[in-house]
């Protein structure tokens, strides 16, 4: 569409992602690690859900347009299985790392702790996730036309950052929710994880009916955020702590 | 060892994968590429640049199609989402209408032509008055007859071609394409009673940036400066291509200048014609009528001349770019007078020059002179002589030869170019009495319909190729009037002028491969085997010259090879003989040319046909003498250059309002400026938020 949309579009959709980045990643560079280990776990999930799907689609019969839209869904379902696995898979991997870190660090513990590297895995996937969804339909955005001459809705580019900036910050609070359920052996926490994540990819294939894929999402986007202040160690009282905090320091700064 | 080969495989995996992907289909989404689009292109000359330029990144707006020209006051004054790109029917493609739409160019972004398959009852873009600074007369040589003051050739003539637009001009068919368009601005652009049209609004991008700008001399200059860096960019090349010429009687190619006691009667056609737009040229009446009599007469005298030789040589020239002021023939006078030619103006007897003559008002045929040199008395002996071997050279033909009548001058013709440099006695034949009969003349429309070429229905192609048109039988009476006179006036046995006669087979099947269908098996056997042709007829635009022989156009290719077949003889040369004549002892590449072509075209499998055709025919390079001079600014000889370009394209697309964009960038900055401030101030006050797990680790009890 021009640069107005592009700069837009950029901002909504990485926005967020790049001020976490900034403020909580960047100085710590165990921190940066663990979220490109975490990108490239994300990436080497969609490989391989995408070869299955390729291959399903390249043996199938192109013409039958039903086939097709099935497999698709069929793609994506199985991709979100394949992502959660693999969002374990580096659980594991980081637990072992973790008992590695605290051999070799000075003071007794890892200098990282398991709810941190929840939050950066989770980050590192939704970054992926989100520059995989995005960086395509931004770099035509660029150019002078815009999405509908073939019916499509002329609020593709807008939508499509939203969603994006969606999903990424559902995968860090996925991140943290799972980690925390597997710390604790709840597996129902990974279940419901895993749901979410389908329920979320599902609404996404509803699009171009906006109304019905966006604010549902958003929802549980906001459902999951107070899901996982609580489970890294939030609670109500560190809020009105916070509150007062702000306050006192108001009255005697005044 | 085993983990080595697997990895390849799943390398070699990827890779056969990686093949099958396609490009973005977010742009499949946006862009619709309009693919059959012809461009206006920027020509230059020794004062000026004509034609259509877009800006480096292409020229966007919103498709308006033009009703009427009191619609015009929608893009250029009323219209709300201007730039507009205006969609013009050919009707409407008037001089009016383009130059209202130049002086406001600032809301018009680009025009885009629809061609019909109907012609329109006239059109003519080339100027009133062609090729009038680079022909003879000028103040000091008949002043009177200068800049048409006389007669006007083309009064039709509205100049377009001539104009300088600083947007993008682009022709569309009428096709399904076109249609799209049609229909996607009354999705999205019509106006209804007064309302405004709502965003998306539909628009179309044209790309067709120039590189040349202001003048010849300029973009020589250029190309100069450009040389000496390490990435050469050349911004134009000058126009040209070859001319075509054979002999009755062989001169050898390295005897140049003045032959002793040899005079010469040339005969002269041209080959070349032009469009508004680039390289879609056809020149039915305005050069193929003229060369394909030339061509007709020149197979009538072959038998003729070999047994009762005139007295004086004839020769046949066949010039290109004749539109662009008269590059090919303005050449061939220069080679001449230069003496790098096989004879020199003192050689030539007098010249004989088929104009445009497909379009004869009942049976009259005008023999056009020039009054100036007539004052001169051997002049106007000579041509009256001319006249005369003329006007008796119709016996049995449905052609009456008239002089126009009136002091009037030459038509736009290759023989002004000689008079330039020499007074010889000449005749123009043309089918016009004064205004030119071709009511297309220089346009696109000049096509077979113009010649009224009609074939009966469900004919095969190649028995359209046989039929003789009445087109033909017109024009083959034409051919055999000029052949007869050239026979007379270079001093032949008048007993056997009667015997000559063309054959309207051989014009029938020449019109049908010059303007319907140039892959024929008349054409496929007289060209070489491996010559390609295309279906539709050949492009008649001169092109950019070129020094190899190779690269001539396909129209001269095919004008040398008819020519060769036609007044040259078959030779049984093998195909290396063919090759390296000079070989044999009876055979000269400096006299002859000799040609492998296919022969009759083989059918169901019986033998190669092909053979060596030995004639006199050969090709001369036909740029202008301004670009051997350096003289980029001449007025004396043609300066036409074509500018390069990187890119030409169409494509169409929704443009979104200036609103939604700005409340994209808005909400955009909005929330990154959000996002930062607000993991700011969590990240400061993170500790009371997130009651740390390590406590108890470090809580010395």
């Amino acid at each position: 569409m021009t640069a107005a949309v592009f700069f837009g579009c950029a901002f909504i959709a990485f926005g967020p992602a790049f001020s976490l980045f900034i403020f909580t990643i960047a100085k710590d560079p165990l921190r940066v690690i663990i979220l490109i280990a975490g990108a490239f776990f994300w990436l080497v999930s969609l490989l391989l859900s995408s070869l299955v799907w390729f291959i399903a689609m390249k043996a199938t019969n192109a013409q039958d347009l039903t086939l097709q839209k099935g497999l698709l869904i069929f793609g994506c379902m199985f991709s979100v299985i394949l992502q959660e696995v693999f969002r374990f898979g580096y659980y594991r991997l980081l637990r072992k790392a973790n008992e590695g870190l605290a051999a070799i660090s000075e003071e007794e513990s890892s200098p990282i702790s398991v709810r941190e590297m929840a939050y950066v895995a989770g980050l590192g996937f939704g970054i992926m996730s989100g520059a995989f969804s995005m960086i395509n339909t931004l770099s035509d955005s660029l150019g002078p036309g815009t999405v509908g001459m073939f019916g499509d809705s002329q609020y593709y580019f807008i939508t499509s950052a939203l969603m994006t900036l969606a999903l990424t910050l559902l995968h860090t609070f996925w991140g943290v929710v799972f980690f925390d359920g597997c710390e604790s052996k709840r597996w129902w926490v990974i279940a419901a994880v895993l749901c979410l994540h389908l329920v979320v990819s599902g609404l996404s294939l509803l699009n171009p009916f906006y109304v019905a894929s966006i604010p549902p999402v958003y929802v549980i986007m906001l459902l999951m955020a107070v899901w996982a202040f609580f489970s890294s160690g939030g609670s109500l009282h560190n809020l009105t702590l916070l509150w007062t905090c702000k306050r006192s320091n108001a009255e005697t700064s005044s | 060892m085993g983990l080595v080969p697997s990895k390849w495989v799943l390398m070699l995996l990827v890779c056969w994968l990686c093949k099958n992907v396609n490009s973005s289909s977010v742009a499949q989404k946006i862009y619709v590429v309009v693919k059959n689009t012809v461009p206006c292109v920027r020509l230059l000359n020794a004062t000026h640049q004509i034609g259509c330029q877009s800006s480096i990144s292409g020229d966007t707006g919103v498709i308006h199609v033009l009703e009427s020209e009191a619609d015009l006051e929608w893009p250029l004054s009323k219209g709300p989402n201007p730039p507009y790109m205006v969609l013009l029917e050919s009707s409407l493609f008037t001089r009016s209408i383009m130059m209202k739409i130049k002086n406001a160019s600032s809301r018009v972004a680009g025009v885009a032509v629809v061609i019909p398959t109907m012609s329109p009852p006239e059109f003519s873009p080339h100027t009133t008055c062609p090729n009038e600074n680079t022909g003879v007369y000028s103040d000091s040589y008949g002043p009177d007859y200068a800049h048409c003051n006389t007669t006007v050739w083309n009064p039709r003539g509205n100049g377009l071609s001539y104009e300088e637009f600083d947007f993008p001009v682009f022709s569309l068919k009428e096709d399904n394409e076109t249609e799209t368009i049609k229909q996607c601005y009354v999705d999205h652009n019509l106006v209804e009673n007064g309302t405004t049209p709502q965003y998306p609004l539909c628009a179309l991008q044209l790309f067709s940036h120039m590189s040349a700008v202001t003048d010849t001399a300029t973009c020589m200059r250029r190309n100069d400066v450009i040389n000496f860096s390490i990435n050469p960019e050349m911004v134009c090349d000058p126009l040209g291509d070859f001319n075509v010429w054979g002999t009755i009687r062989p001169y050898n190619k390295s005897e140049l200048g003045h032959r002793d006691n040899d005079s010469v009667v040339i005969a002269a056609a041209r080959l070349d014609s032009r469009a508004f737009f680039w390289d879609v040229a056809t020149g039915a009446e305005g050069s193929v009528s003229g060369f394909i009599t030339l061509l007709a007469a020149a197979q009538a005298l072959r038998d003729v001349t070999r047994e009762s030789p005139p007295t004086h040589n004839i020769l046949y020239a066949f010039f290109q770019g004749e539109a662009f002021d008269y590059i090919g023939s303005s050449r061939m006078v220069y080679d001449m007078e230069k003496g790098k030619f096989v004879i020199d103006l003192n050689n030539v007897h007098s010249l004989i020059e088929v104009g445009q003559v497909g379009l004869r008002n009942g049976s009259e045929l005008f023999l056009h002179t020039d009054p100036v040199s007539r004052m001169n008395d051997s002049i106007n002996d000579q041509v009256k002589k001319l006249v005369t071997n003329l006007q008796s050279s119709n016996a049995g033909m449905n052609v009456s030869l008239v002089e126009p009548g009136v002091s009037q001058p030459l038509p736009p013709s290759s023989l002004q170019r000689f008079l330039l440099a020499q007074n010889i006695p000449g005749v123009v034949l043309g089918d016009h009495r004064s205004a030119f009969n071709n009511k297309y003349y220089g346009s696109y429309y000049d096509n077979a319909a113009n010649l009224n070429l009609h074939y009966p229905d469900n004919l095969t192609t190649e028995e359209q190729l046989e039929f003789v048109t009445e087109t033909a039988m017109a024009l083959s009476d034409v051919a055999t009037v000029v052949a007869r006179a050239l026979y007379k006036q270079a001093g032949g046995n008048e007993s056997q002028v009667n015997n000559i006669n063309a054959d309207p087979k051989t014009v029938t099947q020449m019109l049908f491969g010059f303007l319907v269908h140039a892959n024929n098996s008349w054409f496929q056997a007289r060209i070489p085997p491996d010559m390609k042709l295309e279906a539709s007829p050949p492009n008649f635009y001169v092109g950019i010259a070129s020094p190899l022989l190779a690269h001539a156009k396909t129209l001269t290719k095919i004008v040398q090879y008819l020519l060769a077949n036609l007044t040259g003889t078959a030779t049984n040369l093998t195909q290396d003989q063919c090759k390296k004549p000079d070989d044999l002892p009876d055979e000269s590449e400096q006299m002859h040319s000799y040609f492998w072509i296919r022969g009759t075209f083989p059918t169901n499998g019986t033998a190669n046909n092909t053979l060596c055709v030995r004639a006199s025919v050969r090709m001369s390079q036909a740029l202008s003498p301004a670009f051997d001079l350096r003289e980029f600014a001449s007025k004396t000889y043609s300066t036409w250059t074509e500018s390069r370009w990187k890119f030409i394209e169409a494509r169409m697309f929704l443009v979104a309002s200036r609103d939604l964009e700005m409340l994209t960038l808005g909400v955009g900055v909005a929330v990154l400026f959000t996002s930062l401030l607000v993991t700011y101030f969590i990240s400061i006050k993170a500790d009371v938020l997130f009651s740390s797990v390590r406590e108890p680790a470090s809580a010395a009890y």
